[in-house]
């Protein structure tokens, strides 16, 4: 009986206090639509993100909001018709490592995510290939990745302003929890 | 086993399970609570001929051309307004380091004016915040006309007038907003002994989204009765009514209306509209704004 019980308990803890998780709060997330009319970017600097190494969890939180683009006006089209910020304030995502043998840390791994994206309210599971780098208190993932604006439920203009798809690019460097 | 130890049992699977809730709610737990301000509450700095509560982004140059055709009472020999047509160029600025002033001249036909403002947001509506966006809006108008009588002693001063609004909107949903702006407005020079050198008025706008690049929008400025303002040409001010749809591409926001005011700054089409739309006096005419952008990236 009591070993149940110091087994449970060292469960408990082992599960609490092996996680190696690492999180920001100025995560970079860009995103480039190459048009007929013209290219348009915009970055995000304040992108939360959270990787959990010991569990192979990985999530992000971006505001919608927070995409600053070369022009006020273009800002506003993006919130006001594409994106809809006031309904679909945030996108998200939350997916797992995917790996072939086990990681070793400190250590840099190309690795491939898989999990739920949401944006503009739809959600969607994709599969993208990342870089994972751990050493000491630092953890850094990098992402690059296309997706179609129709499997989002995002409409384009009729005269085609913006691509049909967009490539997104992530750069987060985290800090140990 | 005893009760405590399932109790025991219990609390650590409920800690475990807790735990297992997930990277992503945690995260989203820990997102700031940042002021949701309402954004695009109008499409362009006018709404028809008046200021509304926009401005260009941070550090942006707008340029502004306004124009307005001659009344379309005037018959096949003017082309229903097409030779009398009277303008208004203008440039207006939101300082890089605050998006909260921006200031603005221009040069209009009607009077050889000049015109300068400044705006300043007082509020921004916000989602838990506050439920209007309020600015402050000042211009100064200079008449450029020769002197009506060289003969006499003639003063800079005599060309000036001003207008200070307060100007309240909100953005009730993605598709209603509306304005009010109770006015003032003041002439340093009046032609008559009884004229009133300020005098009260109340600005209305709004704007219903009709597509996301098409709105339909109507204003009414209101002369407050009971005052003497001085007449124009011997015409008595009439309250200004526009009604206009915005067009928006990618850089251009293009307004086409239809009013019964001809000037395009603010002591003009508040204080000096003379036409009486129930007998024709309604000009056609059009804003183009162009944003440019000096923003480093």
């Amino acid at each position: 009986m009591k070993n149940l019980i110091a087994a449970l308990l060292t469960l408990t803890i082992v599960s609490t206090g092996m996680a190696q998780k690492f999180t920001t709060k100025t995560g970079h997330v860009s995103f480039f639509s190459d048009a007929a009319l013209e290219d348009i970017s915009a970055v995000n600097k304040q992108a939360l993100s959270a990787v959990d190494v010991s569990k192979g969890e990985v999530a992000f939180v971006v505001q919608i909001r927070g995409f600053e683009f070369e022009k006020a006006l273009m800002q506003e089209h993006f919130n006001e018709n594409y994106m809809h910020s006031d309904k679909f304030p945030r996108a998200t995502f939350n997916g797992s490592i995917q790996k072939a043998a086990p990681l070793t840390w400190p250590g840099s791994h190309q690795i491939e995510l898989l999990g739920k994206l949401e944006i503009h309210g739809v959600s969607k599971e994709i599969r993208v290939p990342a870089t994972l780098a751990v050493k000491g208190e630092e953890a850094q993932l990098n992402l690059k990745f296309s997706i179609k604006l129709a499997d989002f439920g995002i409409k384009n203009d009729k005269v085609k302003n913006i691509s049909e798809t967009i490539e997104i690019t992530v750069k987060t460097s985290m800090k140990k929890a | 086993m005893g009760t405590k130890t399932w109790l025991f049992i219990g609390l650590c699977l409920l800690f475990s399970s807790v735990q297992a809730q997930g990277l992503l709610d945690e995260l989203e737990s820990t997102a700031p609570k940042e002021k949701e301000y309402a954004f695009a509450t109008f499409k362009a700095p006018r709404i028809i001929q008046g200021h509304s509560i926009e401005t260009p982004g941070k550090g942006e140059l707008m340029f502004i051309i306004q124009h307005r055709f001659g009344r379309i009472n005037t018959g096949f020999y003017e082309l229903f307004g097409w030779d009398q047509a009277s303008i208004r160029i203008g440039l207006e600025y939101t300082l890089p380091f605050s998006e909260r002033f921006n200031v603005g001249f221009g040069r209009s036909s009607y009077g050889k004016t000049w015109d300068f403002f400044l705006k300043t947001k007082l509020l921004r509506q916000a989602k838990g915040g506050s439920p209007l966006s309020i600015s402050w809006l000042s211009t100064m108008a200079i008449n450029g006309l020769d002197w009506a009588n060289p003969n006499q002693q003639n003063y800079f001063t005599s060309r000036m007038a001003y207008s200070h609004q307060l100007l309240l909107a909100r953005k009730f949903n993605s598709w209603f907003s509306f304005q009010l702006s109770p006015t003032l407005v003041h002439k340093n020079l009046v032609p008559l002994s009884q004229d009133q050198n300020s005098f009260f008025a109340l600005g209305m706008g709004g704007r219903v989204k009709v597509s996301n690049r098409v709105s339909i929008n109507a204003e009414y400025t209101w002369l407050l009765p009971g005052q003497h303002i001085p007449n124009i040409n011997g015409l008595e001010p009439q309250n200004a009514i526009s009604l206009g749809v915005d067009i928006e591409t990618g850089g251009h926001v293009f307004q086409l209306h239809i009013t019964n005011t001809q000037a395009m700054f603010d002591v003009g089409s508040i204080a000096e509209t003379t036409g009486r739309p129930e007998l024709g006096d309604i000009h056609v005419g059009f804003n183009i704004t162009r944003t440019f952008s000096f923003k480093r990236r």
